[in-house]
């Protein structure tokens, strides 16, 4: 699995290299050769830089109401409507407060994005953390995935209400309002979905433990720590993988749930999945009000997938090369 | 592998009764009262009258144990009673909601169709779907089909259903006057015409779960298909001359599963869970209803009574799992 | 068919040339729309709005309130009164009449007995009877005669309405309810969800929380109706589909409750296939000020109790300015449309207590700015105003529904103004609104510095939720965060004008009282800042006739009296 089968095709595109090459480089350089990947990483650098960088650039208060100057259309809406009221000021319209959507996109990707890998990677984390352990150690197994049990079958809401009633305060009272209620919602939503990961994790590994490779290096005496990272996490990447995935799109969905529910954070923040909640009522007559923050899920969400899908084929050695 | 099913069995016993007791201190703990729903014209001693006839005046461990009585004494009685027309629960007083002040037992029980017919059929299509295009789009990676597939199935999963449901009204039921938007739970079906109605007031929500579920199996599928397809016994059994066909369905197939059962064995529990929004968008009023407006107003007889028994599906289904492991792959071994 | 021959004779020739109109059972099925769902039909084991409009087509009161509030007999013959003789000289007991030869659903006469039951029944040890309130001060009801009732008061009594009057305190049949006093209440699920009743349907098929179904009821009084034979009374979803449901798809006839923004009603309403209609009650959407300290800072027994008046609120110019700055109009026309008007009143209806108080109706940011100022706040560098170092910033909270953000961002907005920051907060409503005494998120307990939620008071006298504002009502620890003086408010100005009220007779000295003490609460003090003035609005088809959307009593009050436009 380490010694990395140095594909020709890639060594020749390769710029000469002085130092040794190291395995990451020919992960990089498999990885580049998907162009859905490629793409999508790209995609997913310009969407964080419009959510970082946004601000700077587009500096209207995305919380500034202007009831006089509300339910503006984006402005292409002039396209086909010579009639729809647009302003080049408000170039994607404004909502029925007169909130700019632009700069409602900007201010609630940072808290989206934000929100969804942090709670995404906690959540993955500990999902294979436990997965792993379950799977691979016996003894371990039957308390961890009892313990797992008991957290599938917990009403997910009562556990919010009482995980906001002990945490809430201290937390504001540590960090502040809006730290504090990140730091919750993070630790909420990833607390609550590390499950069906560790599962899947656990599944897989129990049948990889009794592979050839496996029994290969136990027989030599490799401790479990370096058998776990070297030959069974390699192998368990995938499922991870699509798991992560899926865990980013529902971490950004969840939190707009939890604000729907007044769990989440306080009505002047806005997130893209709080928008497009906000939105629905208006569907049909503001359809730009779901498409756009829709759009930044879903794309945001696809751009993950295919990178994970580059990053598979990437780190996997019987790939890499063909 | 018969001692270990009994052996988990046997095991399962002492872990739901610990999930019960930790359910229960759980909605204890939550803030929230089963009077949040009542006027606020109502004065505090008169609450507080309702609240003692509910039983809450009593402490914690007087509520569980009562509660506990009632699911495994009392209950199974009144089954046997309905069954056998004897009478012994006659003057037991059973789970009695704290919203509807009927039995809990037979308001699960008149859920369980609408909810059955819906969430259930919409995870069998979604699983129905997923596999296939799981399999043909790990087979041919990266052609137009597995392209147009991971399209679909990651709107799929990341459009939530509260927006996908409304876009289905708005589209079948208000533009075209196709599909009706609520549910009747009460349609009888018994010839042809209330058949086609069934249909028809079933093609939205099960194409917005369905669409959902399939989204998350066959991205599992395919993923586990793709780590299968590249390993050596498939080379090998390719090089003996194994068709294609075979090589796939045969090897390949059954070697993947591993983690799409684990993805079902999750799911199967939810269906009787029910679909909270979906229900709620088209007014199905399944379990998953019940279950969010005894949340909602803190009806802890009936949560904690429908909580359990999803922690007995669960801890059933995942046992089921544990087996199915074992027979797709027989080196995977418990004892 | 055959029930509809028996009644064409019964109604005879007389009726012939309406009959064809008003005959019962012609018109066939009524789909009702609740988005709450009915969990039960007995009002006195539950509150809740849904359950006791559910109940009111099968269960009567003696009399209801009409749209306009006023009082009309249902059960009773007519509406007993000191002129008429009804109500004692000393306002000590009121004694009701019932209409002769009413029967119940099931064929049995309805006597005093009943209603007397009725008493026993919702006053019984152990039950929780959710109307308890209607009874307080009751200390005694006889049956006179077969059809004549006595309710006595423990004293004099100038507002005898409460016991079996409104959709809140019907009369329930002795029979069916004997065995289920007390602590057995609950456990009657027969009786709890198929009741025997005098109204103009009964129960046929009873799904909690999901769906009821009726059918009219062939003993009902008068013989001509109810106009239709079925009723389907669907629960579940939420307010937007529910107004879908009738106007846009036409599926319904009638959604009620439509909590929703008026630009989003308007464009249901724009298909056609329904009317959307409103009502005026009591219902006052309001901003309360904590008029004590609910800082995080204080321990926990002495946060938000008397012992520590509010640094900033106590002064009321502050509170006045926070009145004055907020623009009612746009909150108006954002929020509530047809279903709203801005007020500045805590008892807005009916006229002979409604205060002509105007003053917060017009935005006035220079006067809110120059009183803050006068107060001593001055805008600091960030134009947030400063007090010997301390800020002027308010937590807002109030509970989690997309009309009432709307409505905090708006405030928000007005305050920033005026240098005035704001913290928004919303609570889920069932954690709200329920008096969990561990939460520290109800309103009761009010740790924030302002919230706004609606409050009003049923049927059409405003004593007792006057009344609410005195010292011994403030929630405390002690008391368990029970209470109704949610501002905590504490005065012994109030006080003796609750004690006038108490006393007074006639109606014209309680009306100039009760505005007396509304103009207190409200413009004198601005301890409570109404903003808009709530109607209830609900939907109903355009094939749907009789309808009169009442906001005193239940919605479906004259159902009876509905019928099919073709």
């Amino acid at each position: 699995m380490t010694d990395a089968t140095a594909p020709r095709a890639v060594a020749a595109a390769a710029p000469p290299a002085t130092r040794a090459r190291g395995p990451w480089r020919d992960v990089w350089d498999q990885f580049r050769t998907h162009k859905g990947a490629l793409i999508a990483g790209l995609f997913l650098v310009a969407i964080t830089l419009f959510a970082a960088l946004g601000p700077w650039l587009w500096q209207i208060d995305p919380n500034a109401l202007n009831v006089r100057n509300k339910d503006v259309r984006p402005i292409y809406t002039a396209l086909w409507d010579a009639g729809a009221k647009v302003s080049w000021s408000h170039p994607l319209g404004t909502d029925q407060l007169g909130r700019d959507l632009l700069a409602n996109l900007i201010q609630g990707g940072r808290i989206s994005l934000a929100v969804g890998w942090a709670a995404m990677a906690l959540s993955v984390v500990l999902g294979t953390l436990i997965g792993v352990l379950a799977g691979y150690f016996k003894r371990l197994d039957g308390p961890l995935m009892r313990f797992t049990d008991l957290m599938l079958a917990l009403p997910l809401l009562p556990l919010l209400l009482v995980m906001m009633l002990l945490f809430r305060d201290s937390l504001r009272a540590a960090f502040g309002p809006e730290t504090g209620i990140f730091i919750l919602i993070v630790v909420v939503i990833a607390v609550t979905s590390w499950m069906h990961m560790a599962r899947i994790v656990r599944g897989d590994v129990l049948a990889l433990k009794e592979r050839e490779f496996v029994l290969a290096a136990r027989s030599i005496g490799t401790p479990p720590r370096r058998i776990i990272t070297r030959h069974i996490l390699p192998n368990v990447l995938s499922p991870i993988m699509v798991s992560a995935t899926l865990g980013l799109a529902s971490a950004i969905i969840t939190e707009s749930a939890l604000s729907f529910l007044g769990l989440g954070f306080p009505s002047d923040f806005p997130t893209w999945g709080k928008l497009l909640f906000d939105a629905v009522d208006r569907m049909a007559d503001f359809p730009e009000r779901v498409i756009w923050p829709g759009l930044c899920i879903s794309l945001t969400v696809l751009a993950v997938n295919y990178i994970g899908d580059g990053l598979r084929d990437a780190l996997d050695p019987r790939i890499r090369g063909r | 592998m018969l001692t270990f099913v009994f052996r988990r069995l046997l095991l399962s016993i002492p872990t739901l009764l610990v999930i019960g007791l930790v359910v229960f201190l759980l909605l204890d703990l939550a803030p929230g009262d089963p009077l949040a729903n009542q006027p606020l014209s109502i004065p505090p001693e008169v609450r507080e009258q309702m609240r003692a006839a509910l039983g809450l005046d009593k402490p914690v461990y007087v509520q569980f144990f009562l509660w506990l009585y009632q699911f495994f004494v009392v209950e199974p009685l009144v089954l046997i009673d309905r069954t056998f027309g004897t009478a012994f629960a006659a003057d037991q007083v059973r789970i009695l909601s704290w919203q509807f002040r009927s039995p809990v037992m037979d308001v699960i029980w008149q859920r369980m169709p609408q909810t059955l017919w819906v969430v259930g059929m919409a995870y069998l299509v979604g699983v129905l779907i997923a596999i296939p295009i799981g399999i043909i789009s790990a087979v041919r990676q990266y052609s137009i089909f597995d392209q147009i597939g991971t399209l679909i199935s990651m709107i799929g999963f990341s459009v939530p259903t509260f927006f996908t449901g409304v876009l289905l009204i708005v589209i079948f039921s208000v533009n075209l006057g196709w599909l009706p938007s609520i549910y009747d739970t009460q349609l009888v079906v018994n010839d042809w015409a209330s058949f086609w109605q069934q249909v028809r007031q079933m093609i939205m929500p099960v194409a917005v779960l369905a669409l959902f579920n399939a989204s998350q199996i066959s991205r599992y599928m395919r993923a586990s298909m793709l780590d299968n397809l590249t390993q050596d016994y498939v080379r090998t059994a390719r090089a003996k001359g194994v068709r294609e066909n075979a090589v796939v369905m045969r090897h390949v197939l059954r070697n993947s599963l591993i983690p799409v059962v684990t993805v079902i064995a999750l799911g199967v529990p939810t269906i009787f869970g029910g679909a909270i929004i979906t229900e709620q968008v088209f007014k199905v009023n399944g379990i998953g209803q019940l279950l969010i407006s005894a949340i909602q107003n803190n009806d802890i007889p009936m949560v904690q009574t429908l909580t359990f028994i999803f922690a007995v599906l669960i801890v059933l289904f995942n046992l089921i799992a544990d087996v199915l492991y074992g027979l797709l792959d027989p080196r995977i071994r418990y004892d | 068919m055959k029930l509809r021959t028996t009644l064409m004779g019964a109604a005879g020739v007389l009726a012939m040339a309406t009959a064809a109109m008003a005959e019962r059972g012609s018109d066939g099925n009524v789909n009702i729309l609740y988005w709450q769902a009915v969990s039960i039909m007995n009002p006195y084991l539950s509150g809740g709005t849904k359950d006791i409009e559910a109940a009111s087509l099968v269960i009567e009161p003696l009399a209801r309130f009409d749209a306009g509030g006023v009082l009309v007999p249902f059960l009773a013959e007519d509406i007993p009164t000191v002129q008429n003789g009804g109500v004692s000289e000393d306002l000590t007991t009121i004694t009701w009449k019932l209409k002769p030869g009413l029967v119940w659903s099931d064929g049995t006469a309805v006597t005093s007995a009943d209603v007397v039951f009725t008493w026993q029944y919702c006053t019984a040890e152990g039950g929780g009877c959710a109307q308890g309130a209607k009874f307080t001060g009751v200390t005694n009801v006889e049956a006179v005669d077969e059809l004549t009732v006595r309710v006595t008061f423990d004293g004099p009594t100038p507002y005898p309405y409460g016991p079996f009057v409104g959709g809140q305190s019907p009369v329930i049949q002795a029979a069916q309810f004997a065995d289920c006093l007390g602590p057995r209440a609950p456990e009657c699920t027969q009786a709890n969800t198929y009741p025997i009743g005098t109204g103009p349907f009964t129960v046929t098929n009873f799904v909690p929380d999901d769906v009821v179904t009726l059918a009219a009821n062939p003993n009902y009084r008068d013989p001509a109706k109810p106009a239709f034979a079925t009723v389907t009374f669907k629960g579940g979803g939420d307010a937007l589909a529910a107004g879908r449901a009738v106007l846009e798809t036409g599926e319904f006839d009638y959604a009620w409750n439509l909590q929703l923004a008026p630009d989003v009603i308007e464009g249901m309403a724009a298909a056609g296939k329904g009317t959307v209609v409103a009502a005026f009650g009591t219902n006052v959407e309001r901003i309360e000020m904590n008029l004590t300290n609910p800082s995080p800072d204080l321990p926990e027994g002495e946060r938000a109790t008397v012992k520590h008046p509010h640094p900033i609120l106590t002064d009321a110019r502050v509170r006045e300015a926070l009145s004055i700055a907020i623009n009612r109009d746009i909150i108006d026309e954002v929020g509530y449309g047809p279903a709203g008007q801005p007020t500045c009143n805590l008892v807005p209806a009916p006229a002979l207590y409604a205060s002509d108080n105007t003053a917060c109706l017009t935005q006035d940011l220079d006067r809110a700015n120059a009183l803050l100022d006068e107060a001593g706040w001055v805008r600091g560098a960030d134009g947030i105003r400063e007090k010997d170092g301390m800020r002027l910033s308010l937590l807002y909270q109030t509970s989690t529904n997309a009309v009432r953000q709307d409505v905090q961002a708006l405030v928000k907005a007005d305050w920033e103004a005026i240098g005035v920051e704001t913290e928004l907060r919303n609570v889920s409503a069932g954690v709200f609104f329920g008096g969990d005494p561990a939460s520290p998120d109800t309103f009761q307990r009010f740790y924030a510095d302002v919230q706004m939620y609606t409050n009003n008071f049923e049927g059409n006298d405003p004593q007792a939720y006057l009344a609410a504002y005195a010292c011994d009502k403030i929630p405390s620890p002690e008391s368990g965060w029970q209470g109704e003086n949610i501002n905590r408010i504490c005065d012994p100005v109030y006080e003796a004008m609750i004690a006038e009220l108490a006393a007074a007779r006639e109606p014209e000295v309680r009306g100039e009282i009760a505005k007396r003490m509304n103009d207190w609460l409200t413009k004198d003090n601005n301890i409570i800042v109404p903003l808009i003035y709530r109607g209830r609005v609900s939907a109903h088809a355009n094939t749907l006739g009789g309808v009169q959307l009442n906001s005193f009593d239940s919605e479906l009050w004259n159902i009876a009296d509905w019928y099919r436009i073709d």
